[in-house]
């Protein structure tokens, strides 16, 4: 298959991006600052995050749609008001997570934003559910961007009057050079700020306003830093088809009423985890000292004994310190408990810790 | 002190005598990014020529520093393995990796002078 871009491709290039393959895409994964610096550029100011690549995936349809995505999304759909959003996955029978998602209720049905190495399949799945009459569009004229930090709302504010207003995981339509455009207050850093849904035509001149009020452009690099240290996964890493949301530690994103009455994908087995627990979970880990436990990095308890493996980790730069998440057997999922982490043959010692490890500050 | 020599690993040796002073270049922090980790030997490691000596990590990915020289290391430089960030800053001076006691003179010979090694940095762009 041949390697795509976004509409900003060029414009990344001129800006001094280093471009990575990343799910098909040929994406920045870091501009002339470095990681560190975009990092807290986006902690201290604001930052934009091209992040087109993800798939907005459109439905629309009668009061039928609803039951037939609630057969494989496990959020309360029904009772999702209009531009409102929530955090959810795509299970399979199992109760697997075929990808995470953010879906938010609109006037004529929904929009989901899906990963883009899972955005194909995503379809596929979700299509075996559709009736004939709803209708569905894989919306490609359209670049998305997350403008994330705590000088976002005020920036965006004089662009684009009235998105001060959204709460967070709200969106609204707002009129931008004679087009209309999606603005959601949501984002994937742990810092408040919002995603924009805009024509592939005009994403260029709302870049050219970010970069005039000093927003940085965020690479792919920074992205993982941030996502980390606010404890948020990161699909093909912390997520796959063979982790349930009980393990991933993502229970709360299973509404209640649905936790209940079930009719969801691997609902069974679900409900039952629930109710016993699961063997293993999703743990933030904190070394003690320098060392970075990367991905796939073996966990040890005190006693040595094998108890997990590592999912991801990297070093936190507003942190000041490696952070890392990854799965443990549950009886060593306490806060505080004491592990070790296998790096190039030796082992270090480190802790379960509690997540995020860095503080969120989204507007409510 | 004799000249500054490169390896095509990225590593540079300054020799005083049979004394050796490696770090990683200017060229190989630019590659790497932000370093958030450093491993340095102890005192008393043999080492052999292109052997994994140390490790720097940034926030990309962990990499290992190879000894351009055979030799026994007598002192790792501790102060960047407190701060790794220094690397970034001073690779080429005071944050250097470690110093070793060399075997064979004619291997720091064989390596690159200056003019060789950013010549091959152009040539062999990553």
């Amino acid at each position: 298959m041949e390697v795509q871009k976004t509409a900003l491709y060029n414009y990344h290039k001129n800006l001094g991006a280093k471009f990575v393959p990343f799910a098909g895409y040929e994406m920045p994964i870091q501009y002339k600052d470095g990681i560190v610096k975009e990092h807290i550029s986006t902690r201290s100011h604001a930052g934009f995050f091209d992040v087109s690549h993800m798939g907005q995936f459109f439905l629309e349809g009668d009061e039928t749609l609803i039951e037939s995505l609630e057969k494989i999304i496990p959020a309360d759909l029904k009772n999702l008001k209009v531009n409102h959003s929530k955090y959810s996955f795509l299970l399979n029978n199992e109760g697997g997570i075929i990808d995470d998602l953010i879906i938010t209720r609109t006037e004529k049905g929904f929009c989901i934003i899906l990963n883009a190495a899972c955005k194909e399949n995503d379809i596929k799945q979700i299509s075996q559910f559709l009736k004939k009459n709803h209708k569905h569009l894989l919306n490609n004229d359209l670049s998305l961007i997350a403008l994330q930090g705590p000088k976002s709302v005020e920036i965006l504010e004089k662009l684009i009057p009235g998105v001060a207003n959204l709460k967070f995981m709200t969106g609204s339509n707002f009129e931008y050079e004679g087009e209309n455009l999606y603005v959601t207050r949501s984002g994937y850093t742990g810092e408040d700020g919002f995603e924009i849904s805009i024509s592939n035509t005009k994403v260029e001149k709302l870049i050219d306003y970010l970069i005039s009020n000093e927003v940085k452009p965020i690479g792919l690099g920074a992205r993982d830093t941030l996502r980390l240290e606010a404890g948020l996964c990161l699909y093909g890493h912390d997520l796959n088809e063979k982790i349930n949301p009980v393990e991933a530690n993502l229970k709360w994103a299973i509404a209640k009423k649905r936790r209940e009455v079930g009719g969801f994908n691997g609902w069974e087995k679900i409900k039952n985890l629930l109710a016993n627990g699961s063997e293993k979970i999703r743990v933030g880990i904190k070394p003690d000292g320098k060392v970075i436990a990367r991905e796939n990095t073996k966990i040890f308890s005190s006693d040595n004994n094998e108890i997990g493996f590592v999912t991801s980790g990297t070093f936190g730069p507003s942190v000041n310190a490696p952070v890392a998440m990854g799965y443990v057997k549950s009886e060593f999922s306490e806060i505080g408990t004491s592990i070790q982490l296998e790096v190039r043959g030796k082992k270090y010692g480190g802790k379960i810790s509690e997540l995020p490890f860095y503080k969120k500050s989204y507007v409510k | 002190m004799s000249e500054k020599k490169f390896s095509k690993k990225h590593e540079w040796v300054l020799l005083d005598g049979d004394m050796a002073t490696v770090g990683i270049t200017k060229h190989a922090t630019e590659m790497l990014g932000d370093i958030v980790f450093v491993e340095v030997p102890d005192a008393g490691k043999a080492v052999e020529k292109e052997g994994q000596a140390a490790v720097v990590e940034s926030t990309k990915a962990a990499s290992d520093v190879y000894s351009p020289i055979s030799g026994e290391i007598t002192e790792g430089n501790k102060a960047i393995a407190d701060d790794p960030g220094s690397v970034n800053t001073d690779p080429e001076g005071a944050s250097w990796f470690f110093k070793l006691k060399i075997k064979d003179k004619s291997e720091y010979d064989s390596l690159m002078s200056k003019d060789e090694y950013d010549k091959f940095c152009k040539e062999n762009p990553s």
